[in-house]
């Protein structure tokens, strides 16, 4: 396939990211304009973090004022599925040679359920230039959404619910594509309990270290009651 | 406000993001095997976490003072229902945040 097929063809796969990420930058650009970071702070965020849900979450951490120590560990817990991701790629990007580092770097969400589920095999330069498109689609939408919050001074009250929204978005899509429910219940219960004990400020780290404590034991639990039963 | 303070917190995200995603290549690059607890922890943990940033997002509501939380209860509802309904996630989203801005701003003021 010459360089122009490609392009024509990781542009029409990435159309469904696009979309999605020029609304959710959008919304990512104005929350953070609106929290007094401009369009070079959007700017630089979503070129180097990169991660959708992290940036949203640094809103508040960054206008909270928080700790080295609390940025470090919510973006450990709120991105370690790339972990898993990566895992799941090492055979795909073994041979990228000269394009790794950069597939590796951009692997999101978003990009990683496009290149994962493609039904023939791809070459390295059109996994590049879709993963290239999408970095480039959340780029141009929190700019977007920054420059447009400070040429309006447009940011309706209220509209950082955005955030709120998508992931209780997610949280819904992923109750109803499982039917293990444990996981999801134990993170709600945590997170509740620590909220209430600890106040709004501080119960984060207590919520994420009680969350992997708890489904540790769950583990040890569900293994005994497997061998058990068996 | 936006200070150095703010670029080390942006930094620190960066680059722990960043390890996150080049450590299994760096670890598991060979022929070793993924241990059976980290391919636990990654099949749960996003379950649990979804969970935590929905708290984490709704942390500063006021149950006893005025309006006791009911925009925020209300414009979650409505993202649940919608998103069972029709799957979309944008539809879902921005129908909640114009319901959310709507409540607080022409009804619950």
């Amino acid at each position: 396939m010459t360089l122009k097929q490609e392009i024509k063809k990781a542009l029409r796969a990435t159309f469904p990211v696009f979309s999605g990420y020029i609304v959710l930058g959008f919304g990512f650009g104005i929350v953070l304009h609106s929290k007094g970071f401009g369009i070079l702070w959007a700017l630089c965020m979503s070129l180097f973090i990169y991660a959708g849900s992290m940036q949203y979450v640094a809103i508040d951490l960054l206008s909270g004022g928080a700790s080295v120590i609390t940025m470090a560990l919510t973006t450990v817990l709120v991105n370690a599925r790339h972990l898993f991701y990566g895992i799941s790629m090492i055979d795909k990007y073994k041979s990228a040679g000269k394009f790794k580092p950069y597939l590796i770097f951009a692997l999101t969400d978003e990009t990683y359920s496009l290149v994962c589920t493609e039904e023939e095999e791809n070459s390295h330069r059109y996994h590049f230039l879709v993963s290239l498109f999408n970095h480039i689609y959340w780029v141009g939408g929190t700019v977007l959404g920054a420059a447009v919050g400070s040429a309006f001074d447009f940011a309706p009250k209220g509209i950082d619910f955005a955030l709120t929204a998508l992931f209780v978005t997610v949280f819904v899509e992923q109750w109803l594509s499982s039917k293990d429910h444990a996981a999801a219940i134990i993170g709600a219960l945590c997170s509740v309990i620590c909220l209430i004990i600890f106040g709004a400020d501080s119960f984060l780290i207590p919520a994420m270290l009680t969350i992997t404590l708890s489904l540790t034991v769950l583990r040890v639990i569900r293994r005994k009651g497997g061998k058990k039963n068996a | 406000m936006p200070d150095i303070r703010s670029a080390v917190l942006i930094a620190v995200a960066a680059v722990i993001t960043a390890i996150l995603r080049f450590l299994p290549f760096f670890i598991f690059g060979g022929k070793r095997k993924t241990p059976e607890f980290i391919t636990y922890l990654g099949k749960v943990l996003p379950f649990a976490i979804m969970a935590m940033l929905v708290v984490f997002c709704l942390k500063n509501v006021s149950i006893t003072a005025f309006p006791h939380g009911i925009p925020e209860l209300i414009s979650v509802a409505a993202v649940a229902l919608l998103h069972i309904w029709k799957r979309n996630t944008l539809l879902s989203i921005i129908g909640g945040t114009v319901l959310y801005i709507l409540l607080i701003n022409f009804i619950f003021i």
